[in-house]
């Protein structure tokens, strides 16, 4: 049978109508993912979309590409199961802040050392929209919600910084409006070889009035118009994330150089596991058996 | 001569107890003997009481000993603690480095033999387990050069003379008991056995090599005890056919990331015990609810919360069963032996891929940690089966539309694509869906979509070989006895005694416990005159099961220990009397 060979973003539309609200930041998520998807020269076959609960985790199901949405905070340990299956797999992790940073954190920090060849794609509202509107560990402090009517007390989590300090090898910050910067972000995060973290602003418009995209527009700073600045200068992405309260666009931090998780395991197949044939061979199984005589 | 003895040492844990006990059981399995370990042992690293009991015998044995013939003392404790197992032929050899009291109150033979004093003299204290080891050749009657190629084989890469000494060691406490022993024939002298080669693995080597033989390829784990050694094993072994063991960071990774990896394709699982099992209910309802194939081995151990982490219970039938909230079909195996271990846990990667379920293979730390003589593996009996996996030949289809992944069939099943494959684009959730994988909440789909899920396993009592292991051989029974997992072996040599005093016993040993048996334990029930369900609980969890499915609540009754230890014959014999 005949495979497409290319595809257009128009190839990774499905008929699935999203239920977010009108205005939503995820929807231009969405179509920064189909673009970077069909510039990078995927066919639908190839991407796998894996997404956590939330509104932004409906995510997988309103791409025309394999998808599974699975439970809340553990899109990451799905996905990376998944590139490990088969490595010839181009995956996408993707849910919100919620999902990412307060039930799935534990995952976050360790699919981050762990440096397994995907792209993780946050959309961070700063809020629990389709609960209602609760805080998030990215709220900012004093921020007022239904969880928190006099305001958040706790000290709001810095995702970047997080994850520069524990050795992801490429580290980007977006904003859901900024279409261009934020697909060619993507296709760098999957051009990466290893794991790669995109955090998108991507503003709810339900519940949050405070981080609104005028608010993004007046406060985010692109590193492009920062001076010779080089991602590959780990202090200087701490410093620049410090001096501008985590509010940048752009590649904050990329290791080029580290190997990913695959690259380092011992004996690992360099075919797709799920391509191999699962017969061990009496001849093998003889000498596992005669180990235990 | 005895045809079978039980040998135990004890000490304090991290003084080598375990590697006394290996070198011992390892020798006498290149003899042909058949063994059966357990290990009594506590969750820490140096300290505290620990024993190794082995029992050994020209015949197949299946369950710890009543008693004891020899009995290894490395501390006063080790005598206080087992001395009363002991019967009036058995022998006490103790350590002279301890200063050891017999007790009053035993008729068995003591003997202080100076172990360490030996192996110092010899160079290392360490050695003193050598010496013990060589002192039991004494006593029963032993050729020590049996040890040589065992001690080259742990000794070796540390040089000739590191295996020399341990030798000597071995050879002086051999010397050194016959002296003290006497002429004569010891009572405790075993007869020749068989010079047949044979497996002598944990519950969980066999278990882990099963999963190898089903062709899995990612194990995402985390340490617990009792259940590490899969991971362990498999770490040294998936990488020569590709794959690898991933160490995550919590037990929910684990369950979640082998999901994927059965989405992504191929083979994958997780092992826990009882407190990862709990983390994973959650991921357990998702491979549930998506159709994804899973396996998870739970070793059970003393529960609740931390429980008795290194002790045996057999706590977490109720929870395997119908863990996780909503409702799914799921299958629960329970292997009794190392060999049912391996073969189930084949059989289990074949009905997670042929049903589209997850598959839970129970065990229990008497298994799983307990080192036995096992029977030849058959290679031939396994077979791998994937059942409905398309990968590749779907017609295209011009419209966009979605592969029908959940399609509504007959048996519940439905094709099952893996990414990658040109035409088979299809969603996956957790939330209800329709025939295509995207989420629906119309009653009627949701009713359709129910059905044919739970519709699955309705049959695999039917299908599964063996759901029950029965050795009844009686029409009328004057007692059914029936357990799960590791309690076989004991309920079998009960059996016997109870025979001998002309009493009609049955067993059957439940190896299929969910979806549950029914018309195959039922006409065993129906016949016996009692009927007692024996286990490693408090509340008789396997007994509600049966009789939830098959009635009888009257006529079943229950045999339980949840003391952390495993059950011995004598603890059924008297129990069955009782009930009688």
């Amino acid at each position: 049978m005949a495979t497409a060979t290319t595809a257009t973003f128009k190839d990774f539309r499905n008929s699935v109508k999203p239920n977010w609200c009108p205005g939503c930041g995820d929807f231009s998520v969405q179509a920064a993912i189909q673009r970077a998807a069909a510039n990078v020269g995927l066919t639908p076959e190839k991407l796998a979309v894996i997404s956590g609960i939330g509104c932004s985790g409906r995510i997988s199901g309103y791409i025309n590409s394999y998808g599974l949405h699975g439970i809340h905070g553990r899109a990451l340990p799905i996905a990376q199961g998944v590139k490990m299956a088969n490595k010839d797999l181009t995956v996408i992790a993707s849910g919100g802040d919620g999902d990412g940073f307060a039930i799935g954190m534990g995952h976050t920090i360790h699919a981050m050392r762990r440096n397994i060849d995907l792209t993780y794609i946050v959309m961070d509202n700063q809020i629990y929209g389709l609960t209602k509107g609760q805080t998030s560990p990215r709220s900012a402090a004093g921020f007022k919600t239904k969880s928190t009517p006099l305001g958040a007390i706790e000290q709001t989590l810095s995702p970047m910084q997080l994850a520069v300090t524990t050795g992801a090898t490429f580290v980007a910050q977006s904003f859901s409006t900024d279409l261009k910067d934020l697909t060619a972000i993507i296709e760098a995060g999957i051009n990466h070889k290893g794991f790669s973290i995109i955090n998108v602003f991507s503003p709810c418009v339900t519940y949050n009035k405070v981080n609104t995209y005028d608010w993004f527009k007046e406060n985010l700073t692109k590193l492009s118009t920062i001076e010779g600045y080089d991602p590959s200068d780990r202090q200087a992405a701490m410093n620049t994330l410090m001096q501008h309260n985590d509010l940048v666009t752009g590649i904050i931090y990329q290791d080029t150089e580290r190997p990913s998780y695959q690259e380092l395991v011992e004996g690992y197949a360099e075919t797709p596991l799920a391509d191999a044939d699962l017969d061990l061979g009496e001849e093998t199984f003889k000498q596992l058996v005669e180990e235990f005589m | 001569m005895a045809e079978q003895l039980s040998w135990k040492v004890g000490g304090q844990q991290g003084e080598g107890i375990e590697s006394t006990g290996e070198i011992f059981s390892m020798a006498l399995n290149r003899l042909g003997y058949y063994l059966y370990g357990y290990r009594h042992f506590s969750s820490r690293i140096k300290g505290g009481h620990t024993n190794n009991k082995i029992r050994v015998s020209t015949k197949k044995v299946s369950s710890v000993a009543d008693d004891l013939d020899i009995l290894v003392a490395f501390d006063q404790e080790t005598i206080d603690v087992n001395y009363r197992e002991l019967h009036a032929n058995g022998i006490i050899i103790a350590d002279t480095k301890f200063k050891p009291v017999k007790p009053e109150d035993t008729e068995a033979g003591f003997y202080a033999v100076p172990f360490t004093e030996m192996a110092t003299e010899l160079g290392t204290s360490l050695m003193k387990n050598m010496v013990a080891v060589g002192a039991t050749c004494a006593i029963i009657d032993l050729d020590v050069s049996v040890f040589l190629g065992v001690v080259e084989e742990i000794f070796g890469r540390k040089g000739e003379t590191v295996v020399q000494k341990n030798m000597e060691a071995i050879q002086q406490g051999y010397k050194y008991m016959k002296d003290q022993l006497g002429d004569g024939t010891s009572s405790l002298a075993l007869p020749p056995a068989d010079g047949q080669k044979r497996m002598f693995m944990i519950g969980n080597d066999a278990i882990a090599l099963g999963a190898l033989a089903a062709g899995v390829r990612l194990m995402a784990a985390y340490p617990i005890t009792p259940a590490s050694e899969i991971m362990e094993y498999l770490i040294k072994k998936l990488p020569k056919v590709g794959g690898t063991v991933i160490q995550t960071e919590d037990e929910i990774a684990a369950a979640t990331m082998a999901i994927g990896a059965n989405y992504g394709g191929i083979r994958s699982f997780t092992a826990s015990a009882g407190p990862g099992l709990s983390l994973m209910m959650e991921a357990i309802g998702l491979s549930g609810m998506t159709e994804t194939p899973l396996v998870v081995v739970d070793t059970q151990r003393g529960g609740p919360s931390t429980g008795l982490p290194t002790k045996q219970e057999q706590s977490d039938l109720m929870a395997m069963i119908y863990g996780t909230h909503g409702e799914i079909p799921k299958v629960v195996i329970a292997p009794g032996t190392a060999e049912e271990g391996f073969y189930d846990t084949v059989e289990a990667f074949n009905i997670a891929e042929e049903y589209q379920v997850p598959v839970i293979v129970l065990s229990d730390l008497q298994l799983s940690l307990g080192k036995h003589t096992v029977e030849p593996l058959d290679y031939s009996q396994v077979s791998i089966r994937r059942g409905k996996l398309v990968k590749e030949g779907i017609e295209p289809r011009e419209d966009k539309s979605y592969f029908k992944r959940y399609e509504v069939t007959e048996d519940g099943v439905s094709p099952r694509v893996v990414p990658g494959v040109t035409g088979g684009i299809h969603h996956v959730t957790g939330v209800e869906h329709d025939e295509t994988g995207k989420p629906s909440e119309s009653p009627a789909n949701r009713k359709a979509q129910m059905d044919k899920r739970m519709r699955k396993i309705e049959a695999l009592p039917h299908v599964f070989p063996n759901p029950v292991y029965k050795n009844a051989t009686h029409e009328e029974a004057d007692l059914l006895l029936i357990g799960f997992n590791s309690t076989g072996g004991a309920i079998e040599e009960a059996m016997e005694r109870l025979e001998s005093e002309g009493i009609k016993v049955n067993h059957a040993r439940i190896r299929l416990v969910h979806p549950f048996p029914t018309e195959d334990i039922l006409p065993l029930i129906e016949s016996a005159k009692r009927v007692a369900v024996v286990e490693n609980n408090a509340t008789g969890q396997l007994a509600s099961i049966i009789k939830m499915n098959a009635g009888y609540p009257q006529k079943i009754k229950s045999i339980l220990k949840y003391d952390g230890n495993p059950f011995q014959p004598h603890h059924i014999v008297e129990s069955s009397k009782e009930l009688i």
